[in-house]
């Protein structure tokens, strides 16, 4: 038991070490900054003491170490400085994007996750028939298509009919079910774009198994085949399983930057474009350290429950 | 019924794909000789379609100022013309003729992420053979390095790169290169440790032979194939994430002719149903799925099971 609770403690301690080199990267971008950043910020036509006062302002007359330690610690607290743009804190541009954000990626991954389970199921059920092709061609298909286009296609199909809104206008406001109905499209989308990688994987996992000797005994017992695949095949193809929907669950993460762009939808994925554009570097600086910790932390937690699913791991003699 | 419709379309299209695979196989291996011939009759209608639609752009691009009818930045008319005979996909929102700068976006588009690919591929690939063949302490910095890399989601690394160096197309290669030259990196790595333990190799560095011609010409050869696979693949990852950022305005800068930004300045057309905007996705679309069912082939050939 004790063996499996220090290989999860070592992950983590990696998983820590790895965001704090992550958070390095991400605050280093201002100092790989050609010239001074202060006179690129105010233009040429700055004079030399609004440059000095914008640079004290700015903490920029401190020495690097110090100005990352204070920018860690006050990120840990939820505070992340001012923005240049628009000169308001950016915890307060980021609050509600991140709890918006965050509803899109779980209403994606409540629709795919059971979707790409089941369809992969069914075709490891009916594998090499007419269904199992046409789902692995249309996995195939979807993988290789830009988000955009997946979002225009649905906009193109369901939205200009009037059936879902093109535009997911959400506010402080809105009711759930409002919320489920408008936030529709970006949330199919999404699912569009990773049940394929989920489903394959789900459909290999499983079908790598049938071939060993115990799931011929279950069969040979007269055991239905699918109860075959849900009791025996199943329990022992989850660690893959898992692993692969963390993995898509992380790239959620990155692709919402895509679809709230088509579908006008107030997250941080366009907050972080929007900076991009403005060239908002402490924006740009706080978003990406948030969308690289949730990437790092599901990346992490694959790794543990798929290591915490393996009874042979944990009853280790 | 609609969804009946749209079925027999899927099916409608399918087929036609693979008749064409089907012809364009015929006339490739009428046109080869010997054992290039032999290669070819086996390729599957897939791949013979997916040769058939990168040749056709390959010379889309090559051509673009003989095919199109106008130049890629002229302002030929009103703003979002309908189809006719002279605009033939109408006008886009300047006013400027669709079907030119969709031809010359196969130019551009095509163009510069195919320059990414290959200098993420030549990073990649030498400090990979590099770090597995010399190995020691090199190998451990540059994997380390790259593991801590490849932890950072890479569209959010590529935003994060290109607001502090900018968006102009230089930055956007270089950016893009680096960021996917890692996931080359890996592969190569992994490849090239399984050759480096070979007798050959040993042979090879008792005959005297330097650091340069063990990787070049001993250990390169022998790391083709899943290289070459792996070419096509990041090929589309790369295509498609500058689309994605030419998409979100921040890669190719207009007025250049380029997809990603097609659909975004003309989107506003799709909620009145015109599919005009959706082209240029779907030629992005097209080439993607047409080099994946080449790279299949050749992965599937490469696996050792093509006798």
């Amino acid at each position: 038991m004790s063996l499996v609770w220090t290989m999860v403690a070592k992950r983590l301690g990696l998983g820590l070490l790895t965001l704090v080199i992550i958070s390095l990267i991400i605050f280093s971008a201002t100092e790989m900054l050609p010239g001074d950043l202060a006179k690129a910020i105010l233009g040429q036509s700055a004079t030399e003491e609004t440059v000095a006062a914008f640079r004290r302002e700015l903490g920029l007359d401190l020495p690097a170490h110090t100005r990352y330690l204070n920018w860690l610690l006050g990120a840990l607290q939820g505070d992340f400085g001012t923005s240049f743009a628009s000169r308001r804190p950016i915890s307060e541009l980021i609050g509600m994007r991140l709890g918006n954000t965050l509803a899109l990626a779980l209403y994606a991954a409540a629709i795919a996750v059971p979707l790409s389970l089941a369809l992969g199921i069914l075709a490891a059920l009916f594998r090499n028939t007419v269904f199992d092709r046409s789902t692995n061609a249309f996995a195939l298909t979807s993988i290789s298509f830009p988000e955009f286009f997946v979002a225009y296609i649905l906009i193109f199909v369901l939205a200009q009919s009037g059936v879902f809104p093109s535009m997911a206008r959400i506010d402080a406001t809105t009711s759930f079910g409002d919320y489920l109905y408008r936030a529709f499209l970006p949330a199919l989308t999404l699912t569009l774009v990773v049940t394929a990688h989920m489903m394959r994987m789900t459909r290999a996992a499983i079908i790598n198994l049938l071939a060993s000797p115990y799931i011929e005994m279950a069969r040979l017992k007269g055991m239905k085949p699918m109860r075959v695949i849900l009791i025996h095949a199943l329990p022992n193809a989850l660690a893959p399983i898992i692993t692969v929907v963390a993995l898509n669950l992380a790239y959620l993460i990155t692709g919402v930057v895509l679809v709230e762009v088509v579908f006008v939808y107030p997250g941080l994925g366009q907050l972080m474009v929007d900076s991009v554009s403005k060239r908002d570097i402490p924006v740009v600086q706080a978003v990406s350290l948030i969308f690289a910790t949730a990437y790092v932390l599901l990346n992490l937690l694959a790794d543990v429950l798929s290591t915490l699913s393996n009874p042979r791991l944990i009853h280790r003699k | 019924m609609n969804i009946l419709i749209a079925l027999l379309w899927i099916a409608v299209v399918a087929a036609t794909a693979m008749g064409a695979g089907w012809l364009f196989r015929g006339l490739v291996v009428k046109v080869a000789r010997g054992s290039a011939a032999r290669v070819f009759r086996t390729a599957p209608l897939t791949a013979g379609f997916g040769m058939l639609v990168i040749l056709v752009y390959v010379l889309v691009a090559v051509f673009a100022p003989v095919i199109a009818p106008f130049a890629e930045r002229e302002v030929v008319g009103a703003q979002f013309l309908p189809w006719d005979s002279t605009h033939l996909l109408g006008t886009d929102n300047l006013g400027r003729d669709m079907f030119t700068r969709l031809v010359y976006g196969a130019r551009n588009t095509v163009g510069i992420a195919f320059a990414t690919t290959a200098l993420a591929f030549t990073l990649g690939a030498s400090l990979g053979l590099l770090a597995a063949t010399v190995g020691g302490w090199l190998d451990q910095v540059l994997s380390r390095l790259v593991d801590i890399l490849m932890a950072i989601p890479s569209l959010i690394f590529s935003l994060l790169l290109l607001t502090i160096f900018g968006t102009s197309v230089v930055t956007l290669v270089l950016v893009i290169a680096t960021i996917d030259s890692t996931r080359v990196f890996r592969l190569a790595r992994s490849v090239a440790q399984n050759i480096v333990v070979m007798d050959y190799i040993e042979a090879a560095r008792l005959r005297g032979e330097g650091l340069w011609r063990l990787i070049a010409r001993e250990i390169l050869p022998n790391a083709m194939a899943p290289l070459v696979a792996e070419f096509g693949l990041r090929f589309c990852f790369v295509f498609l994430t500058i689309s994605a950022l030419s998409f979100l305005g921040v890669g190719i800068q207009p007025p250049t002719a380029d997809w990603g930004s097609m659909v975004r300045e003309n989107a506003t057309l799709i909620t009145f149903g015109d599919i005009t905007p959706l082209l240029p996705a779907g030629a992005i679309a097209l080439l993607t799925v047409a080099v994946n069912f080449v790279v299949d082939w050749m992965l599937y050939r490469a696996s050792g099971l093509k006798e």
